[in-house]
This record gives C-alpha cells, structure tokens and sequence, in this order.
C-alpha cells in the first residue's frame, strides 16, 4: 500500500512535468527550436505571479487569467523581436541566444528579488486531501494540477490536429519554404507558436511555485526535467509527453523513498536508461 | 609545381608575438606578485577550457554545455588519486585526463543518440548525473566537498612560495600542452576533415570524412584536456565541493561567453574572449548579477549581429591569421629545364 502510495503520487507530479515539457515540445514540433532558457521562463512566470497575487490580492489559480496572457505576449514579442533571427541552418545562433537569455532571466531575476526563496500562497485548499482508499490519500491540489495537465495536453493535441491553427503549425513544422509559398507567414506562425509554449509555461511556473518554494535558480532544473519527459515519451507526440512526465515522476518518487539523495538520480538514471535502451522514446509519434 | 602551405606574414609575426608573451608569462613569478600570478594562472585555464569547448562546438558542431562533468571530474580525480593512492598531484593531473577520456567513451555512446540541441541538454543532464554522484560520495565530504590535505599539499613543494611558482608554471604549461596539440590538430588530416565539417558537414561526409568518428574522436579528447584543466583548477583551488567542481555557469557559461564574443570557430578566438572577459570582470565585477546579465545580453549582440565574434571581424577586415592554420595554394612557374 505504501508503494501504490508513492507510485500514486509520483504520477500526479509527473502532470506537472509533463507541463514542463509540453511547451518546449511544442516549439521543437514546430520550428525545431531548443529552448535553453525553457526552464527560466517557467520562473519569470512563478515571480509575475508572485507580484500579481500580492498587488491584486488575487488567488495564484485566479492569477493565471493575467498571468498567462502576460507570458503569452512576452512569447510573441520574444519570437518576433530576438528569436526569429537565430532561426536557419546553423544550430548554434539559437542555443546561445537562448542559453544568454537564460542568464539574463535568471541575474534580472536576482537583482529584482534577491535569492530568497518564495512560495504563491493558494489558501486552505493546499492541504485539502481525499481518502482513496484505506492509507491513500489524494490532495486537492495535487489532483486539479494533474487534471489541468492532461486538460492542456489534450488542448493542444485537439490544436494540433483539429484547428486552422494547428494546420499551419504543422505545415511550416514539415517544409517551411511551401508553407510561405502557400501564403503562410512564418514568422508569425512561429511567434504564435511561442506565446501558446509561454502560457503553457505560465499555468506550469504557477502550479510549481504552489507546490514548493522557489528561486531565480532553480530554472535549469525544471528545463531538464521537462527536456527528459519529452526524451522518455518520444519526440513529437504530445500524449508520449505526459507518459514520460508520468515516467519521471514515478522514478523520482521511487529513488526518493529508497534514498532521499536518490530522487533527481533516479531520475536521470530513468532518462538515460530510456536513451540507452530505447532512443526514440517510449512512444514517438509514428512517421508518415 | 604548386604546394599547400599554412604560414602567412599575420602568422609569422603572431608566431613570434606570441613567442615573445610566453616568455614573458614564463618569468612572471620573477616579475609578478602573488595575486598578478594567480591572476593570470586563472586566465591560461580558461583560455584551455574555452579553447577545448571551440574545438568541440566550433569545429566539431558539438554544441556541449556540459562540460563542466569533466572540469568537475578532474577535480574530484585529483583528490580521489592524491587522498587515497598517495599520487603526486602532477601525475595525479595527467591521470585524471586519461581517466576523463575514457569515461568520455560510455558517454558519448550516450548522448550522441542525440542530436543538435537536444544534444546540447544531454549533456547537461550527464553533468547533473556527476555532481549528484559526487554529493553522495560521503569519504569525500559529500554535499559539503573536502579540503586537500596538507599532507599532499606539502608532497609538491616544501614552502607556499615554492608551490605557487609551481602551480603557475603547471597552469602555463598545461595551458601551452592543449593549445598545441589543438593546432597541431588542426594542421592534421583530421583538422582539415574538422574545418570541412565546421563549414558543411553535409559536404564533408560526401566527401568521405567519417563524420561519426571524426565527433566522438574530439569528443574522447576533448574529454582529455578538460578533465586535466579540471584537476589544475581544483589543484589551485585547494578545496572542492559538488556545486562548485560541476558549476554551469563557471564552466560553462563563462566558457561559451569567452568563446562566442572572442570568436567561435578560430583558434584565436578563445584567447581574445578571455582577455576582453578578464578586462570586464576587473573592472565590473562589483556589479555582481549585473554584470553576468551584461555578460549574457552582449553575447546575444555578437551571436545575431557579429556571429564569427570580435576575431572574426579583425580576421576577415584585414585577413590576419594569428597561428599558421589556414590552408592556401601556392603556385610556382615550372622553371624550364627542371626534368
């Protein structure tokens, strides 16, 4: 019973991971661009909420009408402004643009609220729980955050493959040139792109800094860990996404009951037992 | 009858400039003070981390930003070898990069699943996966890191003078050993399979350069070097804990700012960065987090605007090579009665 416990909420955080990775997945489908500064977004968006919960006295879920919004035009005028330039041929221009920028957030981050950490205050329904069954309890928080997940992974499964929208990511995913060709502007497709990866990153950034107290460092953490989900669940198949964020969050949970040092080694370990074994992931979109 | 040759008139003067500085830098522990001499030791290091991360991103397209698992693996050999097999440290260092290298080999059977950015996250994680081990290694201090011991301290050299001119001249040294063996790499069959893969990979492979091989080759040796800067930097510091022996942003991201704003892809490019970093650092680091955004925003400027860096620009406006790398064909009139 008390592993069913563990595994049971190894999976409901692994909803969050998937989140994580779900915006970073998005954007590699569509203009095949890693995000190094993934991880510091989710950040930006935990401190946007923190400003806005305190000014507006608003709830941190209810702050995400502003919050997401917010990070979604940040993501617009990021793509247009900065990454849009890095984008072509050559790998390396988007990685250290997007690896400075990470810099950048994370020391604008300090300079503005120093290093000590800071929690989104939710009220009583954070420690709201529910008996599944005899010894296992569900918390409110932990639940609506894993149901939220799945909401946006099938969200954007649905945009993906039932909308206009959806249409023209995946065309410009496929041949970017045909897709200008057939009157597609690009550029904006990929800044679209990057503002619906940036409010999936805000309702993320809100989630974890409910959850747990958080820094202007910890960005690069939730970077891997979203980077992992999208590895272990296969490249380009949103559903194999929240399977790995799923996966990860098990084996976290498992290495932290065998060994409280255990729980970001098993993680890793889990990762690169998948590359080892399976590269392609556990469940990579089929081709063609 | 026509041959290829390397030197320019730029690359002599740069050879006998560059003759003249290290001899210079040679006598520094007779002209400098303490903090001039580990002043500049901390240059040479990473003047040979960022020439190994050139050589790896630059020329080899393998865009790491985890190389400090080897800086921090080094570092953690240098104490396991010097602690518990009574190693002095020099051979201690030279082991360290043998053993960096060969644990470079799984590695890169790894990670090399992986391709362009993602691979760049890889290696991340695999330098995740060093510091967490490192942290649980309780002999060696685990989370909190170890001292070296006076012990092995004293093994170098008897009194602190004596073992500060050697820990210079180790750093200046070393430092020399890897810029050498880059270019005389780069002069080599495998340097030109590297510049044609640096220019098009695609090329390159159709023009029967293992493209593969050539990769996991600098990687393994990549490994080498950096695993050894990491034992010399460790070796200075005296000290070495998880956070500090695998940190991103010393390593790392100082390292790919140093080689981006000097000049990615040329072999002078690294020494221009570390010059133009250590001016700033000196004369901003009371700015703190500032100065690392400043840091970050400028190298984002030279990547858009400037993408060969400030070398790249003096480089190609004036045509100056600084070592004797680029390969040019020289034609000679056949002379008449020559059989």
């Amino acid at each position: 019973m008390q592993w069913f416990n563990i595994i049971l909420q190894g999976v409901l955080i692994g909803g969050l991971y998937a989140m994580f990775a779900a915006g970073l997945s998005l954007i590699f489908g569509v203009m095949r661009l890693v995000n190094i500064a993934h991880g510091d977004l989710i950040v930006l968006a935990a401190y946007i909420a923190l400003v806005v919960t305190q000014e507006l006295a608003l709830n941190p879920l209810t702050s995400l009408l502003l919050v997401a919004p917010a990070m979604a035009i940040i993501g617009y005028a990021l793509q247009r402004g900065l990454l849009n330039r890095t984008l072509g041929d050559d790998l390396l221009p988007p990685l250290l643009v997007t690896f400075g920028l990470s810099i950048i957030i994370q020391n604008g981050l300090l300079q503005l609220f120093t290093a000590d950490s800071r929690k989104l205050q939710a009220g009583p329904i954070e420690v709201e729980a529910f008996p599944l069954m005899p010894g296992v309890w569900i918390g409110i928080l932990p639940l609506i955050q894993f149901i939220v997940a799945v909401t946006v992974i099938a969200g954007l499964q649905m945009l993906f493959y039932r909308t206009a929208l959806g249409r023209a990511f995946r065309a410009t995913s496929d041949d970017q040139s045909t897709a200008q060709l057939m009157g597609l502007d690009t550029r904006h497709v990929f800044a679209v792109a990057m503002a619906l990866s940036l409010a999936v990153i805000a309702i993320a950034g809100v989630f974890l800094a409910i959850r747990a107290n958080f820094d202007p460092a910890i960005g690069p953490a939730r970077l891997i860990f979203g980077f992992e989900a999208v590895i272990i669940g296969g490249l380009g198949s949103m559903w194999g996404t929240l399977a790995g964020g799923i996966i990860l969050g098990v084996s976290q949970a498992i290495g932290a009951q065998i060994d409280p040092g255990w729980q970001l080694l098993a993680g890793h370990i889990m990762f690169l037992a998948v590359l080892a074994v399976r590269p392609q992931g556990l469940f990579p979109k089929v081709s063609g | 009858m026509s041959r290829v040759e390397h030197a320019t008139l730029s690359s002599s003067v740069g050879i006998a400039l560059i003759g003249v500085t290290l001899l210079v830098l040679a006598f520094a522990p007779y002209w400098g003070d303490r903090q001039t001499l580990r002043l500049l030791a901390e240059i040479f290091t990473f003047v040979a981390l960022a020439s190994l991360w050139n050589l790896l991103a630059g020329y080899a397209g393998l865009v790491s930003v985890g190389q400090q698992a080897y800086v921090g693996l080094g570092g953690y050999l240098l104490f396991m070898l010097t602690i518990f097999l009574d190693v002095h440290p020099i051979a201690a260092i030279a082991s360290a990069g043998l053993i960096g290298a060969l644990v470079a080999i799984p590695v890169a059977g790894l990670i090399f699943r992986l391709r362009g950015a993602y691979f760049a996250i890889g290696t991340w994680v695999v330098a995740e996966v060093f510091r967490l081990l490192a942290s649980q290694i309780s002999v060696l201090g685990g989370g909190s890191g170890i001292s070296l011991p006076v012990s092995v301290v004293l093994a170098m050299a008897p009194t602190r003078q004596m073992r500060e001119f050697e820990t210079y001249w180790l750093a200046l040294a070393l430092t020399v050993i890897v810029l050498g063996a880059i270019v005389a790499l780069l002069r080599s069959r495998h340097g030109l399979a590297l510049t044609a893969i640096r220019d098009n990979e695609l090329a390159a492979q159709s023009n029967g350069i293992d493209v593969g091989r050539t990769k996991l080759f600098v990687y393994v040796l990549t490994a080498f070097g950096t695993s050894m800067i990491g034992a010399l930097i460790f070796l200075q510091k005296l000290r070495i804990s998880p956070d500090t022996a695998f940190s991103v942003n010393d390593w790392t991201a100082f390292v790919i700012f140093i080689t981006v704003i000097g000049g990615i892809g040329r072999i002078e490019g690294p020494i221009i960065g570390t010059i133009i970093f250590f001016v700033l650092r000196q004369t901003l680091s009371d700015l703190g987090s500032l100065y690392l955004l400043m840091m970050g925003a400028v190298a984002i400027v030279v990547m858009l605007w400037a993408p060969k860096g400030l070398w790249g620009l003096i480089a190609e406006r004036f045509n100056w090579q600084a070592l004797p790398l680029r390969r040019h064909l020289v034609l000679k009139k056949e002379t008449a009665g020559k059989p």
